[in-house]
């Protein structure tokens, strides 16, 4: 996974330039409300994408938890979380974007997983083998994904 | 609930009822033995749950009347043959279960009690291990394999032999701190998504979790013959599965961490009855 996103950033660093605004997991400013104001990416969110990985269980998947209307097509979605429609007018971008990066400094104790944190786990693995995590360990969803995620959010109003 | 239930409930009113909470239905197996499906919780969880519901009350209409006659139920010809084996000679010393115990019905009221402290080993035991410690000890006979074939088979047709009575396994006295050990376990959030066994089956039993509808993970009904791998399972498996599914590294079938985690969940069920071996997805 980290080669991938090493590669991909390589890329972009090539083409774009953006990498070097990119935040790493461990440097997420967070307020005091747990909202994050910059961009994890430096780059804009990519509404569709983000709704794909939002809908697909290989990448965000939070489906499983989460019910979006606009994701009708998406079958069995969970009922763990709240109902993502009108999150777009509930919460500000910044706010979602710490939601996603790490929900649990909003909302102490949450259930939802964070998504943009690398240390502090117990037992960690690597991805869904049921064996310890290596060397290519990595956030749940890329600086690139978050921002993507967020700028679908920002869409879902009711 | 929520508008999508809402539209749903509208129309499929008593589909989705059943999708999200335990059906209200019965399980009498083969006509005569009363199955206790949900019960008062036992005095230690009282603080967290009222009712303590077996996994049979969260599987669809079909899977549950499978689970209601033995000739249906895939799970009872691996019990049939275990009970070949029980009549079996192995070993060294020429002896079968049987040459000690007589017929498996004998067994009856043993699984409801395990896993339970063993004072000559001076450990908390499963019923696996205390099958091996016959084996290796009393007829010089290889173990078997935690969770494996011979393994699973065997607790399940100990288990048969027992469906109808209440689990109660002891959780004071010399057990006690593997007790702990394992409750200490089931309220840890584990892995890259942080999640403890409280969060999906004490929190949020009932809910659909993607196409998952998440029941107390008890394990009263264990071994369990699953329709997805069409073979018995037993508890250390499904409790490796589920930490797996948490992206954490796992515990193994067989390991001190699991018995202990064995010995707590059991316990979460006492008073539910025996079921295994049972039917699920
Ligand atoms: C394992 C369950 C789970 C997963 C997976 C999950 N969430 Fe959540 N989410 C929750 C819970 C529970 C809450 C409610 C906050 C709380 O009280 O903990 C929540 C809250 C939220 C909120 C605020 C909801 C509102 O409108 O008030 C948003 C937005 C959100 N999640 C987005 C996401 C996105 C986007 C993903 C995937 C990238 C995701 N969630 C994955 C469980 C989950
Ligand atoms: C991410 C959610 C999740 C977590 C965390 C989780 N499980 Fe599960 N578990 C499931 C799902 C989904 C099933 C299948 C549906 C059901 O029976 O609940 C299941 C099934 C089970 C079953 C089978 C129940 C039956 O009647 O067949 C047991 C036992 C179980 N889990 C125990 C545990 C234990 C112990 C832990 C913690 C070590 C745990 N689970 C953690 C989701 C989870």
């Amino acid at each position: 996974m980290k080669n991938s996103i090493i590669a991909a950033a390589a890329v972009m660093i090539t083409v774009t330039g953006v990498y070097a605004n990119e935040v790493l997991p461990t440097k997420v400013a967070f307020n005091d409300d747990g909202a994050v104001e910059q961009s994890l990416s430096g780059a804009p969110g990519d509404v569709a994408n983000g709704r794909i990985i939002v809908g697909d269980k290989g990448q965000g998947n939070c489906v499983a938890c989460h019910q979006v209307t606009d994701l009708a097509d998406v079958p069995f979605q969970g009922e763990i979380g709240p109902m993502l429609d009108g999150a777009g007018e509930r919460w500000s971008e910044a706010e979602l974007r710490g939601i996603v990066a790490n929900a649990k400094i909003m909302f102490e104790d949450s259930m939802m997983p964070s998504f943009y944190k690398t240390e502090g786990f117990f037992r960690p693995g690597n991805a869904y083998t049921g064996k310890a995590a290596d060397d290519t360990f990595g956030p749940l969803l890329s600086a690139q994904q978050i921002e993507d995620v967020v700028a679908y959010l920002v869409t879902l109003k009711e | 609930m929520n508008k999508l239930t809402g539209a749903i409930l509208a129309t499929l009113l008593t589909t989705t009822v059943a999708l999200a909470d335990p059906v209200d239905d019965n399980l009498v197996l083969n006509e005569e033995t009363q199955i206790v499906t949900r019960t008062a919780a036992p005095a230690h969880l009282s603080d967290v749950l009222d009712e303590v519901m077996s996994g049979w009350l969260f599987r669809g209409t079909e899977t549950r009347a499978m689970q209601a006659d033995d000739f249906d139920n895939p799970g009872m010809i691996f019990v049939e043959q275990a009970m070949e084996t029980w009549d079996a000679v192995d070993g060294t010393e020429g002896k079968s279960c049987s040459s000690c115990h007589n017929d498996i019905d004998s067994m009856a009221g043993v699984k409801p009690t395990y896993p339970k402290w063993d004072a000559k080993a001076g450990t908390v035991q499963t019923l696996q291990m205390q099958v091996n410690e016959c084996r290796t000890e009393r007829m010089g006979a290889e173990a078997w394999d935690y969770d494996k074939g011979a393994a699973i088979n065997m607790e399940a047709a100990l288990s048969s032999v027992s469906r109808g009575m209440p689990v109660n396994v002891a959780i004071d006295g010399p057990a006690q701190s593997t007790w702990e050990q394992g409750k200490e376990m089931y309220y840890t959030r584990t892995g890259q998504l942080e999640l403890s066994c409280a969060n999906c089956h004490e929190d949020n039993y009932g809910m659909m979790i993607r196409a998952d509808h998440l029941s107390q993970g008890q394990i009263n009904g264990f071994p369990a013959y699953r329709l997805k791998n069409t073979k018995l399972n037993g508890a250390h498996d499904r409790f490796k599965g589920c930490i797996r599914d948490t992206r954490a590294e796992t515990y193994s079938p067989g390991s001190a961490e699991f018995i202990a985690l064995e010995l707590y969940v059991a316990s979460r069920g006492n008073g539910l009855s025996v079921e295994g071996p049972s039917i699920r997805n």
